[in-house]
């Protein structure tokens, strides 16, 4: 079956843009022809800096006939139905028309349209300028002399020329007849706009992809990266360097050159003073190259790894000192910033905050900062942090984002700080908190450990959420513009991590001291503890457990210590693996049913103590006594946290609760004694909410 | 470009390396222009590129402008950042299909050859929220310096460009440092003439950097300034007011050159009060905002004039 080529040639299409463009075209191609009735056998995309190209093999060579049956007006009507009729299904005459027979509503006309298929080369020439014309470009532009005129095609860049090719491997293909906006579909295209600048004529995909080799452009942009990346770990190799290996960088370096050459040069050694991650920021940001380190010590090396569109004629010689001068330059501009930084001392920055404002209705950073400080020193005992060291992290932790390296690299706040602070002599943990106060910053980012650290990342993301609520601009739907999910789960984190005692209905309450704004300050510690139960739910989830358990917990209310309801939740999903949990939940929630039932019966609810004296069976005894040990020896274990121990207590409950089921009648003859059995069961109930509300366990 | 003598030759001179580039462009039949006569910040103001890239006739010129942005002043000790610099601008309207080579052989005739150079156009949305224009192109790199600006302009002064304008943008100082392989703008040779004869950049500029650095953020008037650019913005007004003709079947505008050089006036008034501090973040986003409506008004009226408006 033939094989589709298309190209599209443009001037430089934006490397971040080029794979979904690739994938776009390839998806909207092939989705029209199979709408189109066309199946394919395989499609793939490609995209370099100046084309997108699509190979779409084995389409059938013309659509499959269809023949419909398109039902008319009936026999005998009137004429401008007939003649509708006629012209919607294309017959001459109304006498072409078959004649049914419908024993209720009489004879109707019936026409049998018969709809030849077409050749797949002139479905193509239609639906290829439509998909053009509306490629979903993130971002388009007109040009030229067409753009004077409305409805001229908008593309990424100027697009410049169309190959679009049908047929067999075995013969020569035919050009797909199109034309865009003046540009027509050929099979002609050009090779590396410097190397091999001459038209290209092409047949089908495998030469296509061949002679562009030959004309030094490599179409498919993971072999440019395998090029890339090999060439660049070969060239630290032969050095005794290794290379940093970075993915975006990659990726987008991939999407800057058809011809990639990687190529090795060096600044100089001086400027190693500068923090590694200063130099890479400014290697990789600005200049796109790549950095190499010692393999013996970790620290970068005086190199760098450039990726050039060409094999110059003098071996790059040019193009690596060119390179070498620019990188120069920008990494004085570097060690100059980083100087400059340093000649000041972080707290004397702090005064411009309270020109900066943090949110409009939250107040200045100047503000925020106080409000983090006054937080953290609260959390640092809690956590056995020092409450002056904590104070004095959060006085600083922000500090560097007035510095000249965070303005130029925002990426690096927190670790400049780091810097900055142990270069001004701050205790270690002070230091270390500028930089592990931003974290977690995600469900797989590191989760700092020092307690100096811990309260001030605890008191900025508490006071962001608080802030956030309180101005309610919570997170809807897609929608989380401030993070605050991500810094929900980051106190979740930390709180679990350090194994931190801390009533988030107290922590919230007092995070609203200092808001310009408190909101609904009566529901608002609620509210966002809710917040927390959804997040915790979701972590769970996400980690394969239990979430139900959470709710079974939260449920039980005043859970407001994350570090319990989570021990909690570990300690009853344990317990519920065994079968003495599996047969206890089964009994609650036929306790559970049974009251339900009765208590809508009677409109009534069966609570307060049972009556021993109206025990008749043994097993209710049992289980009274069962109850009344289980509560106990339960509401003990929970009082001291020991969940394991509350949940072995509670199996003690499961043999009195399967004999109860198993000889007793719950609806006896005699009232009373049902009231009591009904009594004892709600006690089954009240006796498990010492660790969960079982009702809300689902199975 | 071998019959030139030497002390001429781009690679030598500041100078020659302007003048390869004024020759080249004039040979693509471009009108070459002399800087537009007042400050301003960047070539695209000048009302050659501004106002000529709206409305539907043929403009193809190219012009070094000096460029003044008074916040980038480092009294003279950075080797490369200056708050006077010159940009030579080249606007074809509308693009020509082969402009990105033709910009390649602009760069030839100032002695960067493609065969040993890394040359690459990458990613860059230009957008001047004070001229209400945007338009998308890219930097241009040699070697992984950034050498130009080029863009196809999409709006101007609030107006869809119809047809659009290709804009090239040479920073000169940075290519005729690559060119001529110096460090500091400082010591690029002006005049391409050895010993006693030579004359440096910083022979024509450096006393300039350090005296207008000091005035730019230590003694502008900005008490001066504050009412200049309040003066500016009334007079840019009331040209525009009074310059609609009376009459007739079309709207016509008679005055929107001269209004636009008020336009010109208060963004350069407002870079000086910028750099000399006195403007607070948030009245910052309103005074970018005020020239650009002046921007927009000029456009609207430019396109309303004889140049401007359709033929």
């Amino acid at each position: 079956m033939p094989d589709l080529l298309l190209e599209l040639f443009s001037e430089e299409i934006p490397a971040r843009m080029q794979a979904k463009a690739a994938d776009d075209l390839r998806r909207m191609v092939t989705d029209r022809l199979v709408a189109e009735g066309l199946v394919y056998e395989g499609a793939k995309a490609f995209a370099t800096p100046r084309r997108l190209a699509l190979t779409v093999h084995g389409i059938p060579a013309r659509q499959s006939d269809l023949k419909e049956e398109r039902r008319g007006p009936r026999v005998g009507g009137p004429d401008a139905a007939v003649q509708g009729f006629l012209k919607a299904t294309g017959l001459a005459r109304i006498e072409d028309a078959k004649i049914q027979t419908d024993p209720k509503k009489g004879d109707f006309y019936i026409a049998l349209i018969e709809k030849p298929g077409r050749a797949t080369i002139d479905v193509l020439a239609e639906i290829l300028p439509v998909i053009i014309r509306t490629f979903p470009w993130p971002k388009s532009m007109r040009w030229g002399g067409r753009s004077a005129k409305s409805g001229s095609l908008s593309w990424v860049r100027p697009l410049h020329s169309i190959i679009a090719t049908f047929g067999l491997e075995t013969e020569e293909p035919d050009v797909v007849k199109f034309a865009v906006d003046g540009i027509e579909a050929g099979q002609t295209t050009v090779g590396h706009r410097f190397m091999a600048p001459a038209a290209i004529s092409v047949r089908r995909f495998e030469d296509y992809e061949a002679k562009l080799k030959a004309a030094k452009v490599v179409l498919d942009p993971q072999a440019r990266k395998d090029t890339i990346l090999a060439d660049a770990k070969q060239l630290a190799f032969v050095q005794g360097f290794e290379l940093v290996e970075d993915q975006v960088l990659l990726d987008e370096v991939a999407g800057l050159v058809e011809w990639p050459v990687a190529l090795m040069g060096s600044f100089d050694e001086e400027f190693l003073s500068i923090p590694d991650e200063v130099i890479r920021a400014t290697i990789r940001n600005n200049q796109k190259c790549f950095v190499v380190r010692d393999p013996k010590t970790g620290k970068l090396a005086n190199k760098f790894i450039l990726t050039a569109n060409i094999e110059a004629a003098d071996g790059g010689k040019t193009i690596v000192a060119g390179n070498q001068r620019v990188i120069r330059a920008r990494l004085s501009d570097a060690k100059f910033f980083y100087e400059t930084d340093l000649k000041t001392k972080l707290e004397d920055r702090l005064k411009k905050f309270d020109q900066i404002v943090f949110h409009e209705k939250l107040g200045t950073q100047a503000a925020r900062i106080k409000r983090i400080e006054r937080l953290a020193a609260e959390i640092a005992p809690l956590i056995g942090a020092d409450v002056a060291k904590a104070k004095r992290a959060a006085h600083l932790a922000k500090a560097d984002l007035l510095t000249e390296v965070v303005g130029e690299f925002p990426e690096l706040q927190g670790l400049m700080g780091k810097y900055y602070a142990q270069a001004q002599g701050e205790d270690a943990s002070v230091a270390a908190a500028s930089e592990e106060h931003y974290k977690p910053q995600g469900p797989t980012d590191r989760v700092p450990i020092d307690p100096v650290s811990v309260a001030v990342a605890l008191a900025d993301k508490i006071d962001t959420l608080v802030g956030f609520w309180a101005i309610d601009e919570k997170p809807t739907g897609s929608k989380d513009p401030y993070a605050l999910r991500r810094a929900a789960l980051g106190v979740i984190r930390l709180i679990v991590d350090s194994t931190l005692r801390l009533s988030i209905l107290n922590v919230a309450t007092s995070a609203m001291v200092g808001l310009p704004e408190k909101g609904d300050a009566q529901k608002l510690p609620a509210d966002l503890l809710s917040f927390f139960a959804d997040r915790l739910k979701v972590q769970l989830r996400d980690q394969g457990a239990r979430h139900d358990l959470v709710d079974a917990v939260f449920s039980l209310g005043g859970q407001d210590d994350l570090l319990l309801v989570v021990r909690r939740v570990e300690a009853l999903g344990k317990f519920l693996d065994t079968d003495d949990g599996k047969n206890l939940l089964a009994g609650t929630k036929r306790a559970s049913n049974i009251l339900s039932i009765e208590e809508k019966k009677d409109k009534r609810t069966f609570d307060g103590a049972p009556d021993a004296g109206l025990y008749t069976l043994p097993e209710e005894k049992a289980l009274a006594k069962a109850i009344d040990q289980v509560k106990s020896e339960a509401g003990a274990a929970v009082q001291k946290e020991d969940f394991a121990a509350a949940m072995s207590a509670m199996a003690k409950l499961r043999p009195a609760v399967d004999a109860f089921f198993d000889k007793v009648k719950v609806n006896d003859d005699e009232p009373k004694v049902r009231e009591n059995r009904l009594k004892l069961l709600n006690e089954i109930r009240a006796a498990t909410r010492a660790v969960a509300d079982y009702s809300k366990i689902e199975g | 470009m071998d019959a030139l003598p030497a002390h001429m030759r781009p690679e030598r001179s500041f100078q020659g390396f302007i003048l390869a580039l004024q020759r080249f462009w004039a040979e693509q039949g471009c009108v070459i222009l002399q800087p537009y006569d007042m400050e301003m910040g960047a070539g695209t103001f000048h009302p050659a590129t501004t106002l000529r890239a709206l409305g539907p006739k043929r403009w193809n010129a190219a012009y070094v402008q000096p460029s003044r942005r008074p916040k980038d002043g480092r009294y003279g000790e950075n080797p490369n950042r200056l708050q006077h610099y010159y940009q030579f601008q080249v606007i074809m309207k509308p693009s020509p299909p082969n402009l990105q080579d033709l910009y390649l052989k602009s760069l030839a005739a100032i002695g960067i050859d493609s065969s040993v150079h890394d040359i690459r156009f990458v990613e860059d949305d230009w957008e001047s929220p004070t001229l209400g224009a945007w338009g998308l192109g890219w930097e241009c790199w040699c070697d992984g310096m950034e050498v130009s600006q080029f863009t196809y302009f999409q709006q101007v002064a609030g107006v869809e460009c119809a047809p659009v304008s290709g804009e090239l943008t040479y920073g000169l100082e940075r290519l005729a440092m690559y060119v001529q392989g110096v460090d500091r703008v400082y010591d690029l040779n002006f005049n391409g003439r050895d010993g006693a004869d030579k004359v440096t950049y910083g022979d024509v500029f450096l006393q300039a950097e350090q005296e207008y650095s000091r005035h730019n953020f230590e003694h502008a008037d900005t008490a001066m300034l504050f009412e200049q650019f309040r003066m500016a913005e009334d007079a840019c007004k009331k040209y525009l007011a009074v310059g609609w003709k009376e009459g007739g079947n079309q709207k016509e505008h008679l005055m929107a050159l001269p209004a636009y050089d008020q336009c010109i006036k208060a963004s350069h008034v407002f870079n000086l009060l910028d750099a000399r501090g006195v403007i607070s973040v948030t009245e910052r986003q309103s005074y970018i905002m005020r020239v650009r409506e002046l921007a927009k008004a000029c456009g609207e009226a430019w396109v309303h004039t004889e140049a401007g408006r359709a033929v």
